[in-house]
């Protein structure tokens, strides 16, 4: 009888606003490529920290003084007083850092199987987008407990902007609303990092509607080729993703109970003090690299400063992702099927993790050399390497199998060796 | 906007606005759509504005200074504006090694003489011109860099004894505030 009341009214609600069956196409029978790998658990590990950064934040502002005179104490109140406060803060602080881990082998996942390729291209930008509105909420978000780091980061951030020809040193007051860094700019910061949150909410329903267009790409890197090829979400994926979520959820308790500062830095437990800047100033890890290529440019050419190309080319290495799907032509999606360009791809993530290296040492030999290769490296793939490996002559694809799901229905995946190449398949 | 209810401008390829024959409608739609571009600028600017420095942050920029107590070759760091300022009361050995310096030897050439009032007294904005870091070499003791002035340990500036810069990423010599003698131990700075 009760069932019956719950299920009338249902139906009542879904008949003048169909949310249920939305959320039963999109969750529930959402056709998805039956083949997909663990590496396609990010994106929804990620949603999942964000949601969890949203929770624990809107708690936290709850506690928060925005002020320089009170902000650092109130962290610590937090930390101290406040019931669970330790456990909220360290929730939060970690999760920072395990967002940007998730979302860094979410885009390498992206670069390694092509996801960004025809009909896509939109699903990809609206991500890097997602990308940058989460670094740009991060910074603003480091700034807020007024430790000596957040107060020199927000200070030598802003200053890039000075780099802008002609009006520099007026953007930067205005970024600042004063002379310095100072209560202004600690107000206007946090109101941003309360803003953003809900704008990449907005972003991510967008970077899903994308992605529910066409449906997940996957490790083969070609269409679906009928029902054969594809299996409802629920349960398969549901089960596979909670799976993954209990795995991430491990090894961020063990990080958050065990050691909960490990991936910051200490100097930020010393309140922000304008007139001493800390010996090394170094970003949390998940911008090393970006700190890297910005120092590594110590020269000026023709009339452009040094720090002006240090900081064009910092932007701009994020930036060049919104090019990838016209920057690699190549009509194969799965890195499986390009050996070169494999090849090229973990060499580019070797030097990622080199110019985070770099980056947290000091700009002085042998790490402002290697820097400097690395950084160059960086845009030579992109610009470079990736066009030329679209060509066939320079990277020849392997034969890619018939369908996805052939391998799997008649048994063994011998049956695919001998198919040809041939180019992906256009969507309808 | 209104655009979509005119087929010449809803982007469908048909027509680029103008030559079909709608030439007062399409003129009254660009018309009103300046405008209205024109109106929601007017409106943001208040918006954007009211991030720039407050009344009462500009107030707070002026400082005034005893110089009474900084004997010869001593410095004290005052606050203007939020930033410190390097007061130094200059040996005349450090005003000879600032004065000796051929000008073609500089990043940013600038006479010792065009960045101080009084020789002995050289004021300075202390935030380095790279990324706006404090440079250190205010205290004895702490490191001077290669020119016997100030070193930014941030990514390493250094700065000599008129503070003007001789190496390392800063674009500029540290800049000299505005500021007057209002006898001859006090400065007032802004």
């Amino acid at each position: 009888m009760n069932g019956l009341t719950i299920t009338a009214l249902v139906k009542w609600v879904d008949h003048r606003l169909p949310i249920f069956s939305l959320l039963n196409e999109e969750l529930n029978e959402y056709p998805t490529p039956r083949n997909l790998s663990y590496w396609w658990n990010f994106g929804s590990l990620a949603g999942i920290v964000l949601v969890i950064m949203i929770v624990t934040g809107i708690v936290l502002a709850m506690q928060y003084t925005p002020h320089v005179d009170y902000a650092f104490d109130s962290v610590e109140r937090i930390m101290r007083d406040v019931n669970y406060g330790w456990l909220l803060r360290y929730i939060h602080m970690n999760g920072g850092s395990f967002f940007f881990a998730l979302v860094y082998i979410h885009i390498f996942r992206g670069l390694y199987y092509g996801s960004y390729k025809e009909p896509r291209e939109l699903l990809w930008i609206l991500g890097v987008v997602l990308f940058l509105l989460m670094m740009a909420t991060a910074f603003v978000g480091y700034v807020l407990p007024w430790g000596q780091m957040s107060y020199w980061a927000a200070k030598v951030i802003t200053n890039m902007f000075s780099a802008v020809p002609l009006i520099g040193d007026y953007i930067v007051t205005w970024l600042w609303g004063g002379f310095t860094v100072g209560n202004p700019t600690l107000n206007r910061f946090y109101s941003f990092h309360y803003l953003l949150p809900f704008v990449i909410i907005g972003v991510v329903i967008l970077h899903l509607w994308a992605l529910h267009r066409f449906g997940s790409n996957n490790p083969l890197g070609i269409e679906a080729k009928g029902p054969q090829d594809k299996i409802p979400f629920h349960p398969y994926y549901t089960v596979k993703d909670a799976f993954g979520l209990g795995v991430f959820l491990v090894l961020f308790a063990a990080i958050l109970f065990f050691a909960p500062n490990a991936l910051g830095e200490p100097i930020n437990y010393v309140e922000a003090n304008p007139l001493v800047t800390p010996a090394h100033i170094v970003p949390e890890w998940y911008f090393l690299p970006y700190y890297a290529i910005l120092r590594s440019v110590t020269f000026d050419i023709w009339f452009l400063s040094a720090k002006l190309i240090g900081v064009v080319l910092m932007f701009g290495s994020s930036l060049i992702l919104f090019l990838m799907p016209w920057l690699d032509r190549s009509p194969v999606r799965s890195a499986r099927f390009r050996p070169a360009y494999k090849m090229a791809f973990w060499v580019l993530v070797f030097d990622c993790v080199v110019l985070g290296w770099v980056g947290a040492n000091p700009p002085e030999p042998p790490y402002l050399y290697i820097g400097q290769v690395a950084t160059v490296w960086y845009f030579f793939h992109f610009l470079v390497l990736v066009p030329l490996l679209s060509l066939p002559a320079l990277d020849r694809p392997k034969p890619l199998p018939v369908s996805i799901g052939e391998p799997v229905l008649k048994g063994g995946g011998a049956a695919s060796a001998g198919a040809p190449a041939k180019p992906m398949e256009k969507a309808p | 906007m209104a655009d979509s209810a005119n087929p010449d401008l809803s982007g469908d390829g048909s027509g680029d606005g103008s030559g079909d024959g709608e030439t007062r409608r399409d003129f009254l739609y660009l018309a009103a759509g300046a405008m209205g571009a024109v109106g929601t600028a007017f409106v943001t600017w208040p918006l954007i504005d009211s991030m720039n420095p407050a009344a009462d942050v500009l107030a707070l920029s002026s400082t005034e200074v005893d110089l009474s107590p900084i004997e010869e070759g001593m410095a004290i760091t005052v606050i203007w504006r939020g930033n410190p300022v390097f007061v130094r009361h200059r040996t005349a050995a450090e005003i000879e090694v600032a004065r000796a310096v051929p000008l073609d030897d500089l990043p940013d050439p600038q006479a010792d003489a065009d960045r101080v009032q009084k020789p002995e007294w050289l004021v300075m904005v202390g935030v380095c011109t790279h990324l706006g870091c404090i440079p250190i070499g205010q205290r004895p003791g702490e490191r001077k860099g290669e020119f016997g002035g100030w070193f930014c340990p941030c990514h390493g500036s250094h700065y000599d004894t008129s503070g003007r810069i001789r190496k390392g990423p800063a674009p500029r010599n540290l800049d000299v505030p505005p500021y007057e003698f209002l006898d001859d131990t006090t400065i007032r700075i802004g």
